[in-house]
């Protein structure tokens, strides 16, 4: 069995690589893109005006409330529909993007309220502006408390992407139907798989705490409500 | 009146993949429920080896997506015993849901004052006693929280077991979305589905929480 | 007349780590006697009681209680500890439990007592330590003075032959200590075995029949109460007494 398994890895490497690529491709690319989605929705969130408030707590709720296959498949192959046709990768990245933007809403918003309305009081005591407060004194501690969510999200979001798979996307999990199918062999190509994904997990889990210990600053610390 | 006619149906249909979502649901939940506090249990209190199996099992599981667990166990189940997709698919989330259930209990386990312990053996409680009557009752409570997320998180994921074929909403969807041609129904419809489920779940799971809730 | 011990320690020690907590102590407490520790913090008090009940297992050393040596291997210690009731510092009562839940579960599942019949003893400890009428309430809803009680009629519950107290009162507000050291005198009075570590010199010198001078793991010097406090050995026996009489006051309200 251990010798057909390497025999196996030896002649599927190119395609495994191929779909790591992918995979990884697809994760920064969901994650920029729920940063640009998530951020700003935060912020609406916390200091917006009613009806922005409203809308954006629709979006959270809308992503955060249905599965994110459910959501990959209404926007692949439900808005040609409405005429909006899109690629396979594009339809991944998007869905993806907008589905972590409104979790990362939800971690971002919870740092913003953290950083404390002391904070704001001090900012626009020395005369800034609500915008200034909020980019050079609220801002860069919500990112700070927010960094171990954001960190877990961005490790989570590996994977994430798997599922893309199903709109026959070529990352790791197809590539692995792809040759599961080709050499009937199911289990051995499902558990390398899943060997590759816990090394990709375990890599990006240091990295990421590297960063983390880099970044923490002494006395921002978010606590975390138990009730 | 023809596309009134169609809607009904579809909608009817899909309504009936809602019982099969909740049963995969229940089932994963329940299982990770049992499994997860047994984890939790065996990593705080266990011997150094039970304690690094627990922690080695929960590490792995949850640095591998669900999608390709339940494809594994699947196609492992298959090979041992005949179950059902619907079977298989609900055993191979149970076992997902169950690592990250025992970080839920393992966190609540922790934050309870190491003084209950102590005051517990002080009353001639053994350990199994006093983890049984004294500290899992309390652990649970606490865990109320996080777990209302995971809870969600597994109704979500239900979604995944189409991949193995069980015939729950999304599958359904998917199979109206090519009878009627109507993508973008199907799948708004099953979206609305999906998020009146979590709705309701997380609405109970507050009410619980509020119920149960220990002051410390 | 020879009046049996109830608890006997033979040059116990413990250390934590590279740190010598206990450094070889004897103590015999006889039965109806109430013997209390006094001593600077952090002078292996608390852990000297977490040995007598083996929360804490010894480094060396031996304990008997009564005729039975707990120390000895393949020892039942969850049945010793049912004979012997702590009380805590920091109360410890079950959150989850109501207080008349708090005293019935030792005798429920773990005296295996039938539910009611644990209900019945439950009240009467309740009764006991004057909270009957807070039975359905959980620790949450009850005083530091009330908690403390209830802690102590949890470990009176078992009829055990000795009662330890690690500072019952430390983390009380001084309007509450009164109540609690109430019940401590009642208790005494009724003949309890009781080992009593504490700062207030009140009871101390009231209630006790001898007083333990502990200091840095050793004891420094123990007697007869009356002498302990009029009389002392050792001038640091006398410095350490006086300061804390000073910082403890003397009768204060509600106290015996």
């Amino acid at each position: 069995m251990l010798d057909s398994l390497s025999l196996f890895l030896q002649r599927t490497t190119p395609e495994l690589i191929q779909g790591t690529r992918i995979t990884l491709q697809l994760t920064m690319i969901a994650l920029g893109l729920g940063v640009l989605f998530g951020l700003p929705a935060a912020l609406v969130r916390v200091y917006g005006g009613k009806y922005a408030r409203r809308l954006v707590i629709g979006y959270i709720e809308l992503f955060r409330g249905t599965p994110l296959l459910v959501q990959l498949f209404l926007i692949y192959y439900g808005l040609p529909d409405l005429g909006l046709t899109l690629s396979r990768l594009f339809a991944a990245s998007i869905t993806l993007g907008l589905n972590s933007g409104a979790y990362q809403a939800e971690y971002f918003r919870g740092a913003i309220q953290a950083v404390g309305s002391g904070q704001m009081l001090a900012a626009r005591a020395v005369g800034m502006s609500r915008l200034q407060a909020i980019r050079y004194i609220i801002l860069p501690q919500a990112l700070l408390l927010a960094l171990p969510a954001w960190s877990n999200e961005a490790v989570s979001m590996i994977k994430y992407t798997a599922v893309v798979f199903l709109i026959a996307v070529p990352d790791l999990m197809g590539q692995a139907k792809i040759l599961a199918g080709r050499y009937f062999n199911p289990i051995e190509v499902y558990l390398t798989v899943a060997l590759i994904y816990i090394l990709l997990v375990f890599v990006a889990t240091q990295i990421l705490g590297a960063i983390e210990r880099k970044m923490r600053t002494p006395g921002l610390v978010l606590e975390i409500e138990r009730h | 009146m023809e596309f009134l006619k169609d809607l009904i149906f579809l909608i009817n249909y899909l309504l009936q993949g809602t019982g099969v979502t909740l049963g995969v649901t229940l089932i994963a939940l329940s299982m990770g429920f049992l499994f997860g506090t047994l984890l939790a249990v065996m990593r705080v209190y266990g011997s150094k080896p039970v304690a690094r199996f627990a922690a080695v099992y929960s590490t792995l599981i949850r640095a591998v997506p669900v999608v390709v667990l339940i494809f594994i166990l699947f196609f492992v189940i298959a090979k041992i015993v005949d179950l059902s997709p619907f079977l298989s698919g609900a055993l191979a989330l149970g076992f997902a849901s169950a690592a990250y259930q025992s970080e839920v209990f393992r966190g609540a386990i922790l934050s309870i004052p190491a003084g209950q312990m102590l005051a517990a053996r002080a009353i001639g409680m053994s350990r199994l006693k006093a983890i049984r009557y004294i500290i899992l009752p309390q652990a649970i409570r606490l865990a109320i929280p996080p777990w209302s997320n995971e809870a969600a998180i597994v109704l979500k994921d239900s979604s995944l077991v189409f991949v193995i074929g069980v015939p729950e909403i999304l599958r359904r969807a998917q199979y109206v979305s090519a009878r009627t041609l109507e993508p973008f129904i199907a799948f708004g419809a099953a979206a609305a589905i999906y998020f009146a489920l979590t709705f309701l779940a997380n609405r109970s799971l507050d009410f619980f929480e509020r119920r149960y809730r220990i002051l410390m | 007349m020879m009046v049996r011990a109830i608890i006997r320690v033979e040059d116990l020690r413990k250390s934590y780590q590279e740190l010598e907590i206990i450094k070889g102590i004897s103590l015999t407490v006889r039965e109806q006697e109430v013997v209390v520790i006094i001593g600077p913090s952090g002078t292996g008090k608390s852990t000297l009681l977490r040995c007598i009940n083996l929360l804490t297992r010894p480094d060396s050393g031996r304990i008997w209680l009564k005729e039975q040596e707990i120390t000895a291997p393949y020892t039942d210690e969850d049945k010793v500890r049912q004979r012997i009731g702590m009380v805590f510092q920091d109360f410890n009562l079950f959150n989850h439990l109501t207080a008349l839940q708090n005293v019935t579960i030792g005798l429920n599942k773990v005296l295996r007592m039938d539910i009611r019949e644990a209900r019945q003893k439950g009240l009467w400890e309740l009764e006991r330590v004057d909270l009957a009428d807070k039975a359905a309430s959980y620790p949450a809803q009850l005083s530091g003075g009330q908690k403390q009680r209830v802690a102590i009629a949890r470990a009176l519950a078992l009829n055990p032959d000795v009662m330890l107290f690690d500072e019952p009162t430390s983390a009380l507000d001084p309007e509450l200590i009164g109540e609690v050291l109430g019940v401590m005198q009642k208790l005494a009075r009724e003949g309890m075995t009781m080992l009593v570590v504490t700062h207030e010199m009140g009871f101390a010198r009231e209630v006790s029949d001898r007083i333990v001078f502990m200091e840095n793991g050793v004891i420094l010097e123990e007697g007869p109460s009356r002498q302990m406090f009029y009389a002392p050995k050792f001038p640091r026996t006398r410095e350490f007494l006086g300061k804390i009489s000073e910082l403890y006051g003397e009768n204060r309200p509600g106290e015996i």
